[in-house]
């Protein structure tokens, strides 16, 4: 966990004003106190993602929101993606495991418009 | 190896100018990034090629270093791999920034049987009378500054009609969440029940401030109370206490009111109060002015001295 004196070295073109405004939207969101933050890992990586959409990308930051909104979306059903085949993995028996093997490999079971 | 063509890998002419370059660097960034494109190792591979590219005819000197053939494309310097967010996002540290109802940052992942509690259910009635624990219900509460402050016992009104009474303890923060264990919906087959997760919201203050377990107040005074000094009441979060204001208090002179912040709970000792002293002019009047101008004090200090300095 680092201190926000560390983080504006560790994430280029990051200043504390932008810093500041993010963490009052909840874009990032450390813990402690505003004074007082700690950065957990995937709070730094998760501003320099955020600085490289703006500055490298040209994602406004109006729009941030919405994409920000989105990923988190798509990182939480890939959490749970993970997680339920590390359950199939551990707990389906293997005959199972290759019937639904089979059936994800069929295209006809997909969903049809 | 064969040689890549830069201008190829981002699809412009050689005579392209930067700009157009820069927007077709943008243009591909987005659609390939990999933190936007999890999983998609074509995606991570292209954008490797894409900001390698973006390195040398992005730059006004290497681009004309590569045109001249001295340097060639292997000759990108790598970009320096940063951890990068996908690979905390797809973990356990992801929950950090979970999406769904009652979130909060000391939750644990949504229950992921959840999802399937419609598709197994009619299977787990017939086949199994496997206990089950209850699920965890997600409520809001907002309270008052002053009852963050000091603590307080409040009535949660649940959706199905029932109260339930939540004990909040003095100095707990916005936003913290509070697990009421067992009060969740009820466990089937002799499952526990869940839990009751509240996460609370503290309106602000009218003139309060917090700070950890310090209360902040900025109290206004009068001229002669801030010259002569003297006893004044200031209120606290658990109601109004003498103090003394030193003669020739200024404002901006912080007093600290001890023991006068969040109440001491589960091992804190007691947050103090901090009073910020302001002087307010209030009615003047002639006396006043008659005093001021016969005051040869008052003339010779300039408080703004130090503003005009070098600038």
């Amino acid at each position: 966990m680092i201190t926000i004196e560390t983080l504006t070295h560790t994430v280029s073109g990051l200043n504390l004003d932008d810093l500041r405004r993010w963490i009052d939207y909840s874009w990032v969101r450390p813990d402690g106190q505003p004074g007082h933050y700690r950065f957990h890992d995937i709070d730094v990586a998760r501003l320099r993602l955020i600085v490289e959409l703006r500055d490298d990308l040209g994602v406004d930051e109006a729009a941030l929101p919405v994409v920000l909104s989105l990923l988190d979306q798509l990182y939480e059903t890939r959490r749970h993606m993970i997680r339920l085949r590390a359950v199939i993995e551990t707990v389906v028996p293997e005959d199972v495991r290759g019937r639904i093997l089979d059936d994800l490999g069929d295209s006809s079971r997909s969903p049809q418009e | 190896m064969p040689a890549t063509d830069l201008y190829a890998t981002l699809g412009v002419p050689r005579d392209a100018s930067a700009e157009d370059i820069r927007k077709a660097y943008r243009g591909l960034a987005k659609q390939h990034h990999p933190d936007l494109n999890p999983g998609n190792k074509t995606a991570e591979e292209r954008f490797k090629a894409i900001a390698s590219a973006y390195d040398i005819l992005g730059d006004t000197d290497k681009r004309g270093r590569y045109d001249r053939g001295e340097i060639d494309a292997a000759g990108a310097e790598a970009r320096p791999e940063q951890p990068s967010y996908r690979g905390y996002a797809e973990g356990a540290p992801g929950a950090r920034y979970r999406q769904s109802a009652g979130a909060g940052p000391d939750m644990s992942e949504a229950d992921l049987g959840d999802l399937f509690e419609d598709l197994f259910a009619g299977t787990r009635e017939q086949r199994s009378n496997t206990p089950r624990r209850g699920r965890d219900a997600g409520y809001m509460l907002t309270i008052d500054f002053l009852d963050a402050v000091t603590g307080a016992t409040k009535r949660l009104a649940l959706p199905d009609g029932k109260g339930l009474d939540v004990r909040i303890p003095p100095g707990i923060e916005d936003g913290q969440t509070m697990r009421l264990k067992g009060q969740g919906s009820p466990g089937r087959h002799g499952g526990p029940a869940g839990d009751a997760l509240i996460e609370i919201h503290i309106t602000p203050h009218r003139f309060f401030r917090r700070e950890g377990r310090d209360v902040h107040v900025e109290l206004p005074i009068s001229l002669s109370e801030a010259v002569l000094g003297g006893k004044i009441m200031v209120p606290t979060p658990t109601g109004p206490v003498t103090m003394t204001v030193p003669p020739r208090s200024d404002t901006g002179a912080k007093l600290r009111l001890r023991g006068r912040g969040v109440a001491a709970h589960g091992g804190q000792p007691a947050g103090d109060e901090f009073v910020t002293l302001k002087v307010v002019l209030g009615n003047a009047d002639e006396a006043l002015e008659t005093f001021l101008r016969g005051w040869s004090g008052g003339h010779s200090f300039d408080p703004r001295r130090s503003m005009m300095e070098g600038s």
